[in-house]
């Protein structure tokens, strides 16, 4: 026994237990079922193997693109008024797929200057171009645009968390996914049948307090009417639900202003509760700067009307009696129980930027998660031992060298997931797989090399030098190779496919490990027994 | 033990029968893939809806079919799904059934069509979610609890989904099965015969994918592909010669198209696990390729003098106890999970079958000849003869 040998052998147990404990950890107890449920506690399985729910869906994100454009149309027009600059109209040629274009028509040449200059001021996220005949191109910069959209997905993300978290979903997954394409991946454990939470995810909830400049009126057109036959320009016209005591039959429509007093961002609380008829509502309260907004604008209109907006229907119109400052509560309708639960909560969590729709929707029932994994486990099991088996049949002593190496590279592999958090599919089982022909592969270059050596009348210890130097190199380039593919898979792939990847190159990194170092430690300690000229168990 | 010893058998000798084998089988798969039952991508990349449902009994396949009919699906495809006495059929709506406006109506409509006995008022038990258990629970109030009635009613529900799953897997015949089912309290089980009928069908699995990710995930797997193929002919490249990359490559690309073709000609769905597969399947061949090359390379070293067609049939010879032990381990390996491992895993370990027979047999067939041919036309053409990678080492 020499010293490297010890500090080898050292190594080896070392990395034993490290990677030991990454599987179990500490368990409670040593019995069957107090390992199994430690494993349990470290390998995380993924939804194929568990049952649950995997939803892709995708940002809008040209919703929060919208609402910029508007709101720099709104303030150009302001600006322009203010600094007393004719122009014929402002317009947004492609609202559905360009809506940051604004094309601005029919300014005098002598104020370019002053246009100009409005433009740095006050938006300097657009670029404008153009100038003949009139007319201008306003865009949005190309780097403000994409910064607008990321964070509308980076938004959409915090506020989807924020309502699963609420619904009591465990351990929930929610991450920008795909390359570029504004698409969210949200994964359900547990979760059977996903129609609510969807609801709950995909509702905008957009709150907004506006003034109500009139009706109910029974349709469009008698709004039109009542006002002269045009819409003012700083008003619109929303439908709504039917007050009590003004029945106009069927739909409602409001004339509200187009400006909101406050709006959701500035909710500080939304509780359930009931109104003064005992029907389920919601009451919220005001942040300090919403709430100063609040009392402001209700001063300013104490005998007129406010209308209580949720995505763009009327809610609720009531006169404002006196200065209200940070309290309000949206009623009406026939709201349920779970609906104004719902709604609190959704109204908690934050405003979507942007709308969101489902592009894919995947639900592994319990019962096939659990078939799947006896299965996968199974065929693993037996694929397993029959090459230990054929091992030590064909190489007899080296045999073992093969099988040691073979179930410690099972140990750090998974030893590997359970320190990185790595999830445990069902095509992560067949990367397992597959690791294991790696693994039989390196120990077969090795143990076929040193055989061949032998024949050509090496002695034992020279052949095994030979043999793994010889060996090295070819279990290098196929490892390497092969890690690079699953580095590609890791990277294009998604969910199951991704398992396999990372199993795949936990599998490989152990596997150069055992096979070569483990397994040549092994056989210098049979050959540091062996008197010289005794044969070579292989 | 030792099956191959000093074999010495003329590989290269019997290039153009393997050039025939090969050229028959691509081209099966070509023809296959243009003309017949082209290329038979899975849901994850064509966009569709597919519903597993297990039934109580054996189904009977037109009376499902019926059912579709009935509810105006009339281009669902019906079969049968796993083993005969598990009783499950997947019903398969095409794209076009399958709207990013509303993701889930195709799996909503076969639901409906399917509970055809359903009692007004009542919901399917079988098909009931944990919330809707839970909900119907909380109102019934059948166990008078307090505060704690919503945590409490949480837990009954899952006990009794947890029974209808995992035990029962995934159907109840009867809800007098929960009678003394682990964690069900007597009370709410008695409860539920008044809210809960029971179809015999339950829904075991889901998937919806939308025309728009399908579209992405081909151009993602092609994208995946070919910079693996990419990223295997620069290390060989640099390993190596340039000729050994694009060999490896060649043969890599024979591989997938033989393997691509076979599903094609079995009509087997290529999902995106197949599609792991195959990647795996490219490293492996290559793999096996690089080994043949390493010997190749070094045996040009000792065998200066020789044939360079004599130095790569010594070196297949070398390996070929190697090629053939690792071969047939890893599709011991493999072929187990054909066999045992389930329905879920059968297109994946089809792709890894096929892969392995041919990525063993291209690495000698095809690999190795691409180089003795790319010498003998560089010595035709009158050039100094290349292919003497000494980089390595």
């Amino acid at each position: 026994m020499n010293k490297t040998f010890l500090w080898k052998t050292g190594l080896i147990l070392g990395i034993l237990l490290f990677f030991l404990f990454g599987i179990f950890g500490i368990p409670k107890s040593f019995s069957g079922s107090g390992l199994l449920a430690a494993v349990g506690e470290h390998i995380q399985l993924g939804l194929d193997l568990k049952g649950g729910t995997h939803l892709i869906l995708q940002v809008k994100v040209n919703d929060a693109v919208n609402v910029d454009a508007q709101n720099a149309m709104e303030v150009l027009k302001e600006q322009l008024r203010n600094h007393k600059i004719d122009y014929a109209d402002i317009t947004q040629p492609d609202p559905a797929n360009n809506p940051d274009h604004l094309v601005l028509k029919g300014v005098q040449a002598s104020s370019r200057t002053d246009l100009l200059n409005i433009m740095q001021e006050r938006l300097p996220e657009y670029d404008i171009t153009g100038g003949s005949d009139n007319s201008w191109n306003i865009s949005m910069k190309p780097s403000n645009l994409a910064d607008l959209k990321s964070k509308a997905v980076t938004q959409a993300i915090d506020t989807i968390r924020n309502r699963i978290d609420a619904l009591g979903v465990s351990e929930p997954t929610i991450q920008e996914h795909g390359l570029g394409q504004y698409q969210i991946l949200v994964q359900l454990p547990g979760v059977d049948d996903p129609a609510r939470v969807k609801d709950i995810m995909q509702s905008t909830a957009m709150l907004e307090i506006k003034q109500s400049l009139g009706g109910p009126y029974p349709s469009e057109q008698a709004a039109m009417q009542d006002k002269g036959g045009v819409i003012p320009s700083d008003a619109l016209l929303l439908p709504g639900h039917n007050m009590p005591g003004a029945d106009t039959g069927g739909q409602a429509w409001y004339l509200v202003s187009r400006v909101s007093a406050v709006n959701g961002k500035d909710l500080r609380d939304a509780q359930p509760s009931r109104d003064q008829n005992g029907q389920p509502s919601v009451s919220f309260t005001l942040s300090g700067e919403g709430g100063q907004r609040f009392y402001n604008f209700t001063s300013a209109h104490v005998g007129d009307s406010l209308a209580v907006v949720l995505d763009n229907h009327v809610q609720e119109v009531a006169n404002i009696k006196e200065p209200i400052r940070d309290r309000g509560e949206i009623s009406g309708g026939s709201m349920s129980e779970q609906q104004s639960k719902d709604l609190s909560m959704i109204l908690r969590s934050g405003a979507l930027p942007a709308g969101i729709k489902y592009l894919e929707e995947r639900t592994v029932g319990p019962s096939l998660g659990a078939d799947s994994i006896r299965a996968g486990v199974r065929a693993a099991v037996f694929g397993m031992l029959a090459v230990l088996i054929f091992m030590l049949i064909y190489y007899r002593g080296a045999g073992i060298n093969a099988d040691v190496a073979l179930i410690l590279n099972l140990i750090i592999l998974l030893g590997f997931m359970g320190y990185f958090e790595a999830v445990l599919t069902l095509p992560g089982i067949a990367g397992v797989i597959l690791t294991v022909g790696m693994g039989v592969d390196s120990n077969v270059l090795i143990f076929e090399r040193i055989r061949e050596e032998l024949r050509n009348g090496k002695t034992p210890p020279s052949a095994v030098d030979q043999g793994f130097s010889h060996a090295w190199i070819t279990i290098v380039d196929t490892h390497v190779t092969t890690i690079v593919s699953a580095a590609i898979l890791f990277i294009f792939g998604t969910g199951p496919v991704r398992g396999f990847a990372t199993t795949l190159t936990f599998g490989l990194l152990a596997n150069l490990f055992t096979a070569v170092f483990v397994s040549r430690v092994i056989f210098d300690w049979n050959l540091s027994r062996k008197q010289r000229g005794d044969a070579l168990s292989i | 033990m030792e099956f191959f010893r000093n074999t010495n058998i003329d590989f290269l000798g019997k290039k153009w029968y393997f050039l025939a084998f090969s050229l028959i089988f691509s081209v099966a798969g070509v023809l296959s893939m243009l003309f017949w039952h082209h290329i038979p991508w899975g849901v994850d990349f064509r966009g569709g809806t597919l519903v597993y449902v297990k039934f109580s009994h054996t189904p009977n396949d037109n009376a499902v079919r019926a059912a579709m009919d009935r509810a105006g699906l009339r281009d669902a495809k019906i079969q049968r799904y796993g083993a005969v006495q598990n009783n499950e059929v997947l019903v398969d709506l095409d794209v076009r059934e399958t709207s990013e406006q509303a993701l889930d109506l195709g799996k909503t409509k076969i639901i409906q069509a399917l509970e055809s006995n359903a009692p007004a008022g009542k919901t399917d038990l079988n098909n009931a979610s944990s919330l809707t258990i839970k909900k119907y629970l909380m109102d019934k109030d059948p166990m008078h609890l307090g505060s704690d009635a919503d945590q409490k009613y949480t837990a009954q529900a899952q006990a009794i989904l947890d029974y209808r799953d995992k035990v029962q897997g995934g159907v109840l015949s009867s809800i007098d099965q929960l009678k003394g089912a682990p964690g069900v309290d007597p009370a709410a089980e008695a409860s539920l015969s008044d809210g809960f009928f029971l179809s015999d069908f339950g829904v075991r699995n889901v998937e919806i994918v939308g025309p728009q990710v399908g579209a992405q995930l081909q151009k993602q797997a092609a994208l995946a592909t070919i910079y693996s193929l990419a990223g295997m002919l620069v290390y060989l490249g640099f390993r190596f010669e340039w000729i050994y990359g694009i060999a490896a490559v060649v043969t890599v690309f024979h591989d997938t198209l033989i393997t691509v073709g076979a599903f094609s000609l079995t009509k087997t769905d290529i999902s995106l696990t197949v599609i792991a597969a195959i990647l795996t399947l490219i490293g492996y061949s290559n793999n096996d390729t690089i080994v043949v090359f390493d010997r190749i390379r070094e045996n040009i070293k000792l065998m200066r003098r020789e044939k360079l067609s004599d130095v790569v049939n010594r070196s297949i010879n070398q390996t070929l106890s190697r090629t053939i032990l690792t071969a047939g381990l890893t599709f011991l390996t493999v072929l187990a999970l054909f066999l045992f491992g389930g329905e879920v895993l059968r297109g994946f370990s089809l792709a890894l079958v096929i892969g392995i027979l041919i990525g063993t047999y291209s690495s000698i067939a095809i690999a190795a000849p691409i180089l003795v041919a790319y010498q003998d036309w560089r010595i035709e053409k009158g050039k100094r003869p290349v292919a003497m990678p000494g980089k390595a080492r």
